[in-house]
């Protein structure tokens, strides 16, 4: 498997994070064009449309077909959003872009302002990355504004950008596009309802777009390289390269930088196979709130959007947690279960408290306080909660349950058999 | 904006930094500003804001105190309560799960004699609550002191890494 940087400093860049390093390696010739008068907003939208590039925070929707939904000539401000909240289970890859490649994403962010009409943008960091990412992004921005990149009435032909950083002080839901935007209003992160969607109602009730770090570093070398470029990286409706962060039990977790539909099994042996010498048992391929896959499965599957839609999982933030042949499962749902109960905003009564329900259940399987047709009761709770709520989270609890007990139904049987009341085997359990 | 003068329990350097803040968004939105103004109140306080703290932020951007306590308790990194002064956090979500994060968190409650969630009687530390995932899932297991991010973390450099916590 052959890395490729699309998104990532080459590894060889020193100080990659800095402006010289950046316009050392051809940035900000792009937007260079477009200060000089010489690119122009359609060309950039119709070709990042033309390139395939779908959004990586998760969803996968066509970016340029985001873009064009902003209405066209219509009065300032309007807003370009990034949402640098990442905090996916499994993802890390947007603080790398962050801490080792910010000139990239503040390109980005301008080509795609300008090619919308937004003259401002904010980048919305989530808060734990102040130690870090943040300080990385505003040196990043200093210079960018010392260097004529940002700021009002820019080259000649008088473009207005401005960027601002915002961040966020601890929720997942934010990460949710308009829960992102009620926080950025200085708002609990609550969801809000769709219609109308951010291009028609967003900050401030004005037109905005909101788009996941990793995109939006895509857009500089899209719209140098131009759109057939990047489709031909990966295969069809996968278009570009993937940041996959390889966690759980590999021998080398890491951030790989590789086209759309690398097979799974070059993407395991890159990060050194599974750990210790033991057997693959399942992977959930795409950050937790997808479906997992067990290894007879994922084992066939490149890593794309159509192979892990066809296996019944998704690509979602390419983010692969990996897990070996002696991991409890009836365990890791739990945990999975615990991060989607402790994160629901609470506003929609399924998910505030079917996700309670499930967190309960399963901590009863643990504790040997349940019968095997409790399994129906889980499943039927899940499946109450997907669809019936206003953003996505509800679902994202739901499709766990759903799939380990799709794939690992005999394990949870055989653990509610076997579990014995908590008095005797508290610690046990939980092993 | 309107910056009420004799707000004495926010630091000058910090309502200024507010006012940086502010400047960011537009007229009237001042709001926005509203999670840096809590932030910049707590690292003030070591850690946490009381009601008293909370109310200044609302009165130094002219906002009803509601909307001010209803940011404090929704987001996981305001403390509402006194906690002890380095915020120690383990995470414990699947990557880190996976490969030790929940015996680590466990190490660090039988070292400091506490549970997640409960700071220790010399106000030294605060372990806080079982932590969700903080994004650096291919360094698991890890804990954040603060906001520094210590990644591969083992059980014998938890311990050294509290022990140099003044």
């Amino acid at each position: 498997m052959d890395l490729v940087h699309v998104c990532m400093p080459p590894p060889d860049a020193e100080r990659p994070w800095r402006l010289e390093s950046y316009e050392g390696r051809g940035g900000y010739r792009v937007w260079r064009k477009v200060l000089a008068g010489e690119l122009d907003a359609g060309q950039i939208l119709e070709t990042v449309k033309a390139s395939g590039l779908r959004g990586r925070g998760g969803a996968g929707f066509p970016t340029g077909l985001k873009w064009s939904f902003m209405p066209g000539d219509c009065e300032q401000p309007t807003y370009l959003v990034c949402n640098s909240d990442e905090s996916e289970p499994g993802t890390c890859h947007d603080r790398d872009i962050l801490r080792y490649n910010p000139h990239v994403l503040i390109e980005g962010m301008a080509l795609a302002a300008y090619a919308m009409g937004a003259t401002v943008s904010y980048n919305y960091i989530r808060g734990e990355f102040l130690g870090e990412p943040v300080p990385r992004f505003l040196d990043a921005l200093d210079e960018a504004r010392a260097a004529g990149l940002i700021g009002r009435g820019l080259g000649a032909a008088g473009i207005d950008f401005e960027l601002h950083p915002f961040v966020g002080a601890g929720a997942y839901i934010c990460g949710e596009e308009t829960g992102l935007l009620e926080s950025l209003e200085g708002k609990p992160g609550k969801p809000r309802f769709k219609p109308p969607f951010p291009a028609q109602s967003g900050l401030y009730g004005r037109p905005t777009t909101v788009n996941n770090t990793q995109t939006l570093a895509c857009v500089p070398a899209i719209v140098e390289k131009g759109a057939e470029w990047f489709k031909s990286l990966g295969p069809p409706n996968s278009a570009g390269t993937m940041i996959y962060s390889v966690s759980g039990h590999v021998e080398r977790p890491g951030n790989y930088e590789a086209p759309l539909g690398v097979s799974f099994n070059e993407l395991l042996e890159h990060a050194g196979g599974v750990w210790k010498g033991r057997k693959l048992k399942a992977v959930i391929p795409g950050g937790s709130s997808v479906p997992v896959l067990p290894a007879a499965i994922i084992r066939e599957c490149t890593m794309d959007y159509d192979s892990l839609s066809e296996a019944g999982s998704a690509l979602g933030t390419g983010a692969m947690i990996v897990m070996d042949d002696r991991t409890c499962m009836v365990s890791v749902l739990r945990r999975i279960a615990r991060f989607y109960y402790a994160e629901s905003c609470g506003q929609c009564t399924p998910c505030r408290e079917g996700t309670g329900w499930l967190y309960r259940m399963l901590t009863r399987m643990l504790e040997g306080r349940a019968k095997v047709s409790d399994l129906d009761l889980l499943l039927s709770v899940a499946n109450n909660i997907e669809g019936h709520t206003i953003c996505a989270l509800g679902d994202a609890a739901a499709w766990p349950v759903q799939s380990f007990l799709k794939h690992f139904r005999g394990e949870f049987e055989e653990k509610i058999r076997s579990s014995r009341p908590l008095a005797r085997r508290k610690e046990a359990a939980y092993a | 904006m309107p910056a009420v003068s004799g707000n004495s329990l926010l630091p000058d350097a910090a309502r200024a930094a507010i006012r940086e803040s502010t400047a960011r968004f537009p007229s009237g939105r001042q709001r926005s500003a509203v999670l840096d103004a809590l932030r910049l109140a707590q690292d003030g306080n070591g850690g946490w804001l009381s009601v008293e703290l909370m109310d200044a932020v609302a009165e130094e951007l002219a906002l009803p105190p509601i909307q001010v306590y209803e940011v404090a308790t929704f987001y996981s990194m305001f403390e509402v309560r006194a906690v002890g002064r380095h915020c120690v956090s383990v995470c414990t979500n699947i990557s880190c799960w996976l490969r030790g994060g929940r015996e680590l968190l466990k190490h660090l409650e039988n070292r400091l004699g506490i549970s997640a969630g409960e700071s220790t009687v010399d106000g030294r530390i605060f372990l806080k609550e079982e932590e969700e995932c903080l994004a650096a899932c291919t360094g698991a297991p890890m804990m954040m002191v603060g906001h520094c991010y210590h990644e591969n973390v083992t059980p014998d450099e938890a311990d050294r890494i509290v022990e140099r916590l003044s």
